[in-house]
């Protein structure tokens, strides 16, 4: 099951070659500088603008290139790659229409804070500014969703801005990176010597914390009778599950991870809370409103896990630890601030920090919660459940499979129902809830982590947005299994419709959705279909025998609901439970 | 409790730097009351001068976002310290001869100058703060504005400080 990659020539091989200084042209530059990057995969479409680019990279075998079939398939695909990797994910795409496509996965990138490089042609810069045929001033369009951005003047400016994006991109709090490049630069002729320093001033990320912060927050640990910790995906980002997990073994305080924190700490241990929030467990949200002290650890408060937020953790001093010193107060008044690199901070802090012992009460009262109320639905014999087959889809893979997600119910049951004891194993869109975004994610994980089974959940909605990445699935036999939970319907929206709108179903009825077994098979790709447990898991076992990519619909229930619920406006304690109670 | 707030923002002098600062406090809900861009005493470097109000939190989090764009190198809270805020206005205004002196009256008192005489209007060129600029347009206007340009509000702390 390994996907197939270029014949690449040895790493010292291409290094040595590529460092010597030597007159070139801004395409063999742009191509020299991602491989000195340790760029192993890009993403990408050509067009007009960036044909000089694309012609350096005939016969070029430095990286690999994917040519996916949409602009947003190559951004999404660059995204899950970073996701799953911790290196920085690059797309190219041409100027104008090829640039705009790129805009939905550039914003997706930025609200989860995921390293990317963007590569844009652009029109040559004589014509700049005169609405040249397929010009778009993308600079302009992505400057509220990009970390920075380069438009590029000369192709001798090229080595540096190309290794300060990197910089950029991954340091600090992570982010998407854009670099725009006219066709003139990218065929001009410039010395090119790599540029192995960065000197950006006014960019210097606080790595370290203030010590006597981090001593408030051990003192206030000492006096914590309900203490609790809420990490996020910064957790994940900074590398710091190791350490996270031996802060709160140390510490014996009960854990709650955001959405995207999920994995950042084992989800079998018993100081786990489950995912707060939303469609978070009942123990994680009620504790959340207890506490008389919560620890943020890299999440970033968002509406989606805080509730209404006036009443939201009333009772708590709040700790909030953020390598970017504007989330902290911005939406949540912070007795303790501080800033610094997750890592560090906690770092810092298990060299001294003690056991809660005030807090034995509320430990005991929080387990015996989880165990009185865990996610739960009403099974069925006649129906598949989807809550079902994510548990089934757990087992038969024993909890080791890279998953991402689409956006909807799907993707709160998946979080909900499979339990992550790795980071880098969940990718999904949190901060902007990009549909569209689940299986040409996947490829980008896949193509990070050629051992791992990487499963791809996604809605029959989501799944036809960006459905033609199966190509590139089948043309480079990228063993992507990927998983369709077909209710029929845009099952969120239609779920929002039954609670908040009173059944007024408008506009959710997919009918006329293809037969996602013949489309996989007109891809060439291997099509399952099953819509009873038994066939469910015989498909699934013959699946994951097949050694390439395989779609496999789920046809369930259609009326099935995500809950605990929060509806906006509540506080987080105010759950819908649904009728399993 | 809202105040108005005199920031100074020095920031590399790149194309599209004033495009993100601006763009940034329309996004995020910061009101501008005024910008002023020029050079400093830096080559490379800019320095622009925004007035804005807020309470002190969302002064606060203005800092914080801008210091997030990486073309900003230093943000200044001015009205935090003792400060010299100026800015210049040009009003044109009518003035027919009967009217002349006592126009010429006001500009007098107020240490304005007129840059420029019509056959039936004077141009005014007034230089203060922005109460002063204010009440100078006060005094303007029964005689009839056809005109008025602001440069908005340029600033530095008094004293040695930097
Ligand atoms: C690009 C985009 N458009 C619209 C939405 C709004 N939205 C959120 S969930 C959802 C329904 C998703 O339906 P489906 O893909 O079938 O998944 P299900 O909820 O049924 O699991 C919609 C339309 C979105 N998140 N992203």
């Amino acid at each position: 099951m390994v996907a197939q990659h270029a014949t690449l020539r040895s790493k010292e091989e291409i290094m040595e070659s590529l460092r010597k200084p030597e007159v070139i042209t801004g395409s063999e530059i742009l191509l020299r500088s991602l491989v000195l990057e340790d760029v192993e995969c890009v993403f990408g479409y050509p067009g007009g603008a960036v044909l000089y680019i694309y012609d350096a990279m005939h016969g070029f075998s430095d990286f690999q290139h994917l040519l996916t079939r949409h602009e947003q398939g190559a951004i999404h695909a660059a995204d899950g790659y970073a996701r799953a990797s911790g290196k920085v994910g690059v797309c190219i795409a041409t100027s104008g229409p090829g640039a705009t496509n790129l805009v939905t996965g550039i914003a997706t990138a930025y609200m989860d804070s995921v390293p990317l490089v963007v590569i844009t042609g652009n029109v040559a810069t004589t014509l700049i500014g005169t609405d040249a045929f397929q010009e778009a001033d993308i600079t302009g369009i992505t400057m509220p969703i990009t970390k920075h951005s380069y438009l590029v003047r000369k192709a001798a400016d090229l080595p540096r801005i190309i290794h300060e994006a990197f910089h950029i991109a991954n340091t600090g709090r992570k982010g998407p990176v854009l670099i725009d490049i006219p066709k003139d630069v990218s065929a001009e002729l410039a010395l090119f010597e790599p540029v192995t320093e960065v000197s950006i001033r006014g960019y210097n990320p606080t790595v370290t914390p203030n010590k006597l912060q981090v001593d408030k927050m051990l003192k206030a640990i000492t006096e914590a009778e309900r203490p609790i910790v809420l990490a996020g995906g910064g957790v994940v980002y900074s590398g710091a599950h190791e350490e996270l997990f031996e802060f709160i073994k140390k510490s014996g305080i009960p854990i709650t991870t955001t959405l995207l924190g999920l994995g950042a700490f084992p989800s079998g241990e018993e100081l786990w809370l489950g995912m707060p929030g939303m469609h978070g467990t009942y123990t994680a949200n009620t504790s959340i409103q207890e506490a008389d002290l919560l620890i943020n650890i890299g999440a970033r408060f968002d509406d989606r896990v805080t509730g209404k937020l006036s009443g939201f953790a009333p009772k708590a001093k709040i700790v909030h630890i953020d390598i970017d010193p504007a989330e902290i107060g911005k939406n949540v008044p912070t007795d303790i601030p501080i800033v610094g690199d997750v890592k560090s901070v906690l770092q810092m802090a298990n060299k001294e920090v003690k056991y809660a012992e005030k807090a034995d009460a509320w430990r005991a009262q929080l387990a015996a919660s989880c165990k009185e109320k865990p996610y739960k639905y009403n099974d069925s014999e006649d129906e598949l459940k989807p809550q079902w087959v994510i548990e089934m889809l757990y087992e038969e893979t024993n909890g080791e499979a890279i998953v991402t997600t689409d956006v909807g119910q799907h993707q709160m049951w998946a979080a909900q129902y499979y339990k992550f004891n790795k980071p880098r194993s969940w990718v999904t869109s949190g901060g902007l809830g990009t549909m569209g975004f689940g299986f040409p994610s996947a490829i980008g994980a896949q193509m990070a982590n050629q051992d791992r089974l990487v499963i791809s959940i996604n809605g029959d909605g989501g799944m036809q947005m960006c459905a033609q990445e199966l190509a590139i699935c089948a043309i480079n036999n990228i063993p992507v299994k990927v998983v369709i939970i077909n209710n029929q319907v845009l099952g969120m929206v239609r779920q929002w419709q039954e609670l908040i709108y009173d059944n007024r179903y408008s506009h959710i009825d997919l009918s006329g959705s293809p037969d996602f077994v013949k489309l996989a098979e007109a891809y060439g790709v291997r099509g399952f279909r099953a819509s009873n447990k038994e066939d469910a898991r015989a498909v699934w076992q013959e699946a994951m025998n097949h050694p390439g990519p395989a779609v496999v619909e789920f046809v369930v229930r259609k009326h099935e609901n995500v809950y605990p619920m929060v509806t906006q406006g509540s506080t987080i304690d105010q759950m819908l439970m649904g009728d399993t109670e | 409790m809202m105040k108005r707030h005199t920031v100074a923002v020095l920031v590399n002098d790149q194309p599209g730097v004033l495009q993100r600062v601006s763009g940034l406090f329309g996004r995020r809900g910061f009101n501008i009351e005024s910008i002023t861009v020029g050079t400093s005493e830096e080559t490379g470097l800019s320095r622009m001068v925004i007035v804005t109000t807020g309470d002190d939190k969302m002064l606060e989090q203005v800092t914080k976002q801008l210091y997030k764009l990486i073309d900003v190198i230093k943000v200044v809270d001015l009205s935090a310290n003792p400060m010299v805020g100026r800015e210049l206005a040009l009003i044109k205004v009518n003035a027919d001869p009967g009217a002349r002196p006592e126009i010429l009256g006001v500009v007098e008192t107020f240490r304005a100058a007129v840059v420029d005489i019509g056959t039936t209007s004077l141009m005014v060129q007034v230089v203060g703060d922005t109460d002063k600029i204010d009440a100078m347009i006060e005094l303007m206007k029964p005689y009839g504005i056809r005109e008025l340009s602001r440069t908005g509000v340029t600033a530095m702390v008094r004293g040695n400080a930097r």
